[in-house]
């Protein structure tokens, strides 16, 4: 009916298009099961990396907290954060700034339906989500190997079941603000390819936990990295909560300022989007 | 024998002219490239902090290098990198076998290996002329990392390791990227090799610190030529009889695999059929 709005259901919406990727990974199996085994061997990788470093050390930065197994729950909760990321909004996000380059956005903006839902979301890599077994299996290793040490054995608080997916969830939706708006800025920029390296390049610092950045280069740089552009509370924040004693005090304020830094990422996202649907203007004819 | 110096000429001067056009966002590039350093070093100071502390008599190394020691040597397989890495030479070589353009090296007298490494070598001439920049900095920058500066002798094995690096890691990626005479789709086997190649050349940590069976499986392998070894040799970790024996084995590395580019080149020549326009 003409002048009626269209109200469409998201969830749904959603949940065809990642039926529609599973259907097209399905159709190329072989595909699939080699792109899952070289994403989690990229994985395994980074863990035999981690296993030599404490071969040779027991804990990261003196005093940190971040000893051989808290650490291993630090390491696959990237796991779970990057292969959702990966998986969800990696391929969209490229996508995306091909889109603005060839014009072909205007096929999305005239669907009935939210554009930066529409773009995030048309896409689900599959294969990625090979890594939450991996992440999966770490987590359960590295937690007993940590409840049942003789000394001081970690005692996990029932809330840590619900704060730390709860924190997973706001570290992708940081991590997703970051990346939309970098590849909305294509829209200004034309060519890509560096922003893709400067996202690499960020989201490497949030690999770590913060408490290596210190001394006279790493405290600012530890501040820019959580105050301005948040990657470092990305991981942090959740694997506090599953690696360390519960502890309301000590990861209590990070925690707070987390959930604040996730909204206003969230925010400043479609602030950038909408400017950037703005400044679009459609390639050739 | 002249004309044949002289079509080596021109490929190898357009090929630089065609690269110097984006040499800005090439400098640009290069100064990111370095910044996963600055992880590292806040990694590696956070581990040998934590080493101090745990026994006082700590001798303050891991496997023989300092903390200064992994720095430089980070800072080192950049430039290693920056001689073997060869972005898109074997997915361009599988491309062109797939969609039929290697034909025009059939009909014309260039040679297809002999053409892609003179544009490899302008590309790196280009490179180099702009990245000095980059590099000169950073390695400026962090001086105080490195160790006091090697002899003479050293410097040449340096320069040598790097050369060699440059060539091996050429005949490498292209007989990888001739494989697709068999398996038109070689992209996950490249990116197979692309790990092995980052963990395995010693990219991500000094091979050094390995323990025993991987430590033999490395040496076997050429891989650690193409980042480990020349930023080795500079820190004076391989020295003497060694080192010669390792490039040594490099050269060898080297022809083997030139001999296996040329074996592949022309049997798979002999399979492939063009189809199409």
């Amino acid at each position: 009916m003409p002048g009626e709005s269209v109200h469409p259901s998201y969830i749904r919406v959603l949940l065809t298009f990642m039926r529609n990727s599973l259907v097209r990974d399905m159709s190329f199996r072989s595909n699939f099961v080699i792109e899952s085994v070289a994403s989690t061997s990229w994985v395994f990788m980074n863990l035999g990396f981690y296993l030599l470093i404490f071969r040779y050390t027991n804990e990261i930065g003196a005093g940190s907290g971040w000893g051989k197994y808290e650490f291993f729950v630090f390491l696959s909760t990237t796991m779970f954060i990057n292969s959702i990321i990966e998986a969800l909004f990696m391929p969209n996000a490229q996508e995306f700034s091909e889109l603005i380059r060839t014009g072909n956005l205007d096929f999305a903006l005239l669907k009935p339906i939210d554009t930066q839902f529409l773009v995030s979301c048309r896409r689900c890599d599959w294969s990625s989500l090979a890594n939450w077994l991996v992440g999966g299996s770490l987590l359960v290793y590295s937690l007993r190997q940590l409840t049942a040490r003789a000394e001081n054995p970690l005692q996990i608080h029932p809330l840590a079941f619900v704060l730390y997916p709860f924190f997973i969830v706001c570290g992708v939706a940081i991590l997703y603000s970051l990346m939309i708006s970098l590849s909305a800025s294509s829209v200004w920029l034309g060519r890509n390819q560096t922003l893709y390296n400067f996202w690499f390049y960020i989201t490497n610092f949030s690999r770590y936990p913060m408490e290596i950045y210190g001394g006279t280069y790493g405290t600012p740089l530890r501040a820019v990295f959580t105050f301005v552009i948040p990657v470092l509370i990305v991981v942090n924040v959740p694997a506090r909560w599953m690696a360390w004693p519960f502890d309301v005090a000590r990861s209590g304020p990070l925690s707070l300022f987390a959930v604040a830094a996730t909204l206003a990422s969230l925010m400043f996202s479609r602030w950038v989007f909408l400017r950037a649907l703005e400044s679009y203007r459609s390639a050739s004819s | 024998m002249h004309a044949r110096v002289q079509q080596w000429w021109v490929v190898y001067r357009i090929a630089l002219e065609e690269r110097l056009v984006y040499r800005g966002d090439f400098a640009l590039g290069t100064l990111m490239r370095f910044l996963p350093i600055v992880t590292q070093i806040f990694l590696w100071w956070a581990v040998f902090d934590a080493m101090r502390h745990e026994s006082a008599d700590a001798s303050e190394t891991i496997a023989g290098y300092s903390y200064a020691n992994f720095i430089a040597y980070y800072l080192l397989t950049m430039l290693g990198r920056a001689f073997s890495s060869m972005p898109g030479l074997a997915s361009g070589i599988a491309q062109q076998i797939r969609n039929g353009e290697i034909k025009k090296f059939l009909i014309q007298p260039v040679d297809l290996i002999g053409f892609l490494l003179l544009n490899r070598m302008a590309h790196k001439t280009a490179y180099y002329s702009v990245a000095l920049g980059p590099f000169a900095l950073v390695y400026f920058l962090c001086q105080s990392y490195f160790p006091p500066m090697p002899d003479a002798g050293t410097w040449g094995a340096f320069g040598l390791s790097l050369i060699l690096a440059f060539v091996l890691g050429f005949f490498l990626e292209a007989s990888i990227g001739l494989i697709a005479f068999w398996f038109l789709e070689v992209s996950s086997l490249l990116f197979v090799y692309m790990l092995l190649s980052f963990f395995l050349s010693g990219h991500m940590f000094p091979l050094d610190m390995l323990p025993y069976p991987w430590s033999t499986i490395v040496d076997f392998l050429p891989l650690k030529y193409l980042a480990y070894f020349p930023s080795a040799v500079f820190l004076g970790k391989v020295t003497g009889r060694e080192l010669v024996i390792s490039l040594w084995v490099e050269v060898i590395w080297v022809v083997a695999l030139m001999v296996l580019c040329r074996v592949m080149w022309n049997r798979g020549l002999a399979r492939y059929s063009g189809y199409g326009g």
